[in-house]
């Protein structure tokens, strides 16, 4: 009978071995998917360049910009400009105005993708304000630059073929612990 | 070693009995799938006509409340039928009943673990249903974010308790099933009969052991998403929020990665049923064993990398769709193996149409319908239409409402003689069989034709355009209703009737072991583990 029980006890260990293997493959899966999303340009993640070593094509591209901010936060947020035209290569200058209404100092991050989502792969950033969070003093107004281009590579992807225009979209969110009742006002 | 046998009370709370739980568990099962019953009562009764009026009526709440309260329906319902109904009568009751007797055990590997699984349950049902009666978006109760519970809706979208108490249900629920996969896993690979090989296992053995390997795998991985969730909700973490570095869709990802392991969690034990009864009202044994054990292998192992077929809506590059398309028809032939088997089975057979034999020949039939709408819905192309549509609906209904549910019945009337010594009443059973079958596709074959049409899920109203196959489909669900009542008519007059039944109630055909004890089997059996040759 011990033998039995020794036997059941040892697959009992490994199958609740595999349950915290699996568990804790859940809590390794928001690191990975993170980095998928990054190498990949996953969902619209764009890439991010250390310099500009491109060489402009042929092909015109139409990029548009929009900008969101979270419901928490109170800052304006706007594009200096609805859309630049420019040649798959070629390096792009972009100017996005932020402004801080409210009697508090904020600090808050970016987040961005781009639509189609398939392009991100293909869409460099050399500089951009959402690489840091950004802190903006009671009434302080900033213009931040982006920097950018599409990657050149993506005249080899058959999938891009239609695509003309990508939308470049930012989203400001407050950093969590400079969240004050004023700010959110709820 | 001596054996108690415990009387009154004792003997079932304190059970260490694979069948007095495998009982239990089917009361357990019976009890919760009445009220998840009731409450699709509740919508389709809502859906009968256009306009929001019954739940007003019946609750006696504002239209606007009402809306919300469809929604706490509709995620009940989906939660309860599945964590506490199809996988307790499934898993639980077949399961713990039969494995035992099946593989020639004298009990479960860890007998009092398997009590321990039970006995979670209730308290986990009880935090479901508590979770419908505390706030959970701002001034109103419940959860109404689906069974799916995706973030941001079950996170910022429901900030009162409710959704806390729910996510508990489910890890309560989770502990109880791994539990019990553990015990079914240690069981079937260590406490087999001398001479029962692996391959000479009866089928609903293979299908609970490879269930349980699914469990083992899927669970822990919803345990960790909706561990996340409540974490987000309540410790400022921003797995799923954006403003933290988060995705939203990552919880979608973690989340299907069980659910659809799950949903074959819910099918797999079925398909074992229903290789036992066909096998037995055919008097042959069922053709092609190894391929029917090994196609649910290979449904198990493939279930684990179809996962984004729930999700062509999200955003997924086409690539990667055509990769969970491809990946998803795989499905079909497996499953194709398994149909067509039970039918080379029946080929041939000396047929007997029993009552549990009926319900197995309308799971094959249902089944297979609900499985051809899922090769249309694995189409990427189609799905985008068809996404969130009655037409999703009307095809997890086939498959698990009228597939998973026939089986559960077909098992009832297959085993209750072996679980009661008692005779089911044959005409009534008929005519409970029937109705019920009607009744079912009454109300689901029509939603095929409203999801086409594009009537969305998950609302409390519709255009006057679908009003009459909505009509149609809540008669059907009246139907049903006759059925279901039926079928507790037929049980009561079961359990009221004197035990006659043998050893087997079904002769030759049933050659499994559970046959060659007595009707009800003795408190201990197999003291003397039986030879297999």
């Amino acid at each position: 009978m011990t033998d039995v029980a020794q036997k059941n006890s040892r697959v009992a260990t490994i199958v609740v071995g595999v349950v915290v293997g699996m568990i804790g493959l859940a809590y390794a899966s928001v690191p990975l998917y993170d980095l998928f999303c990054k190498v990949t340009g996953y969902g619209g993640t764009t890439q991010r360049a250390a310099l500009f070593d491109a060489q402009a094509t042929d092909r015109d591209m139409k990029v548009r910009f929009a900008a969101n901010v979270h419901r928490d936060m109170p800052w304006e947020f706007s594009p200096e400009q609805v859309s630049q035209k420019l040649k798959v290569g070629e390096q792009g200058l972009a100017y996005y105005e932020v402004f801080n209404p409210t009697s508090k100092t904020i600090t808050g991050t970016a987040t961005y993708n781009v639509t189609p989502h398939k392009a991100g792969e293909y869409f460099a950033k050399i500089e951009c304000f959402c690489f840091t969070e950004q802190t903006l003093k009671p009434g302080e107004r900033m213009m931040m630059p982006v920097v950018y281009f599409i990657d050149p590579l993506i005249e080899e992807d058959r999938n891009l073929n239609e695509v003309t225009e990508v939308t470049l979209s930012y989203t400001f969110f407050v950093i969590d612990d400079e969240k004050v009742e004023t700010v959110t006002g709820r | 070693m001596a054996h108690a046998n415990p009387t009154g009370w004792k003997r079932w709370v304190f059970s260490t009995n694979h069948k007095d739980i495998g009982v239990m568990y089917l009361w357990f099962a019976f009890i919760a799938g009445m009220i998840g019953f009731g409450m699709s009562g509740i919508i389709r009764m809502e859906l009968m006509n256009p306009g929001v009026n019954f739940i007003p009526d019946l609750f006696g709440m504002t239209e606007q409340q009402a809306r919300h309260m469809f929604n706490v329906l509709t995620t009940g319902h989906g939660l309860i039928m599945v964590f506490f109904m199809v996988m307790p009568a499934l898993i639980g009751g077949f399961g713990n009943y039969f494995v035992p007797l099946m593989i020639g055990a004298p009990d479960m590997a860890f007998p009092r673990m398997n009590n321990i699984s039970f006995w979670l349950m209730p308290p986990a049902f009880i935090l479901l249903l508590l979770s419908t009666f505390v706030e959970g978006p701002v001034g109103q109760n419940g959860f109404g974010g689906g069974w799916t519970a995706y973030a941001p809706l079950s996170t910022t979208g429901h900030p009162g308790p409710s959704m806390d108490l729910a996510i508990f249900s489910l890890h309560v629920a989770g502990a109880s099933s791994i539990m019990g996969a553990i015990n079914y896993i240690t069981t079937i690979f260590n406490m087999r009969a001398p001479g029962m090989t692996i391959h000479k296992m009866p089928l609903f053995s293979w299908s609970i052991l490879i269930t349980a390997f699914l469990l083992v795998l899927s669970l822990p991985v919803l345990a960790g998403a909706i561990t996340m969730l409540l974490t987000d909700r309540n410790f400022g973490t921003t797995f799923f929020d954006p403003a933290g570095g988060g995705d939203p869709i990552l919880f979608q990802h973690l989340f299907w990665f069980f659910g659809h392991p799950e949903v074959y969690i819910m099918i797999l034990p079925a398909f074992g049923i229903v290789s036992h009864i066909v096998s037995t009202f055919s008097k042959k044994p069922i053709f092609g064993y190894l391929g029917m054990a090994y196609a649910m292998a290979a449904i198990g192992f493939i279930g684990f990398v179809v996962w984004a077929h729930h999700m062509y809506t999200v955003g997924l590059d086409v690539d990667t769709k055509a990769y969970f398309v491809a990946a998803t028809m795989v499905i079909a032939v497996p499953t194709g193996v398994k149909i067509f088997s039970w039918i080379a089975t029946m080929w041939g057979g000396s047929l007997r149409f029993t009552v549990p034999m009926l319900y197995a020949i309308a799971f094959i039939l249902l089944f297979t319908l609900g499985g051809v709408t899922g090769v249309v819905l694995s189409n990427a192309g189609a799905d985008v239409a068809l996404h969130d549509t009655y037409y999703v609906v009307a095809h997890f209904h086939y498959v698990l409402s009228l597939g998973a549910v026939f089986a559960i019945f077909a098992g009832l009337y297959y085993w209750m003689g072996k679980m009661s010594g008692k005779e089911y009443p044959n005409f009534l059973a008929n005519v409970q069989f029937w109705i019920t079958f009607i009744g079912v596709n009454l109300i689901f074959f029509p939603q095929h034709f409203l999801g086409l049409q594009g009537m969305p899920r998950r609302y409390v109203d519709y255009p006057d355009a679908f009003a009459q196959w909505n009509w149609v489909s809540s008669i059907g669900y009246l139907v049903t209703l006759v059925g279901v009542l039926l079928f507790i008519v037929v049980m009561g007059i079961t359990l009221s009737r004197k035990k006659t039944l043998g050893n087997n109630q079904w002769g030759e055909g049933a050659n499994t072991l559970e046959w060659t004890l007595s009707s009800p089997p003795p408190f201990h059996q197999f003291n003397e583990l039986p030879e297999i040759k």
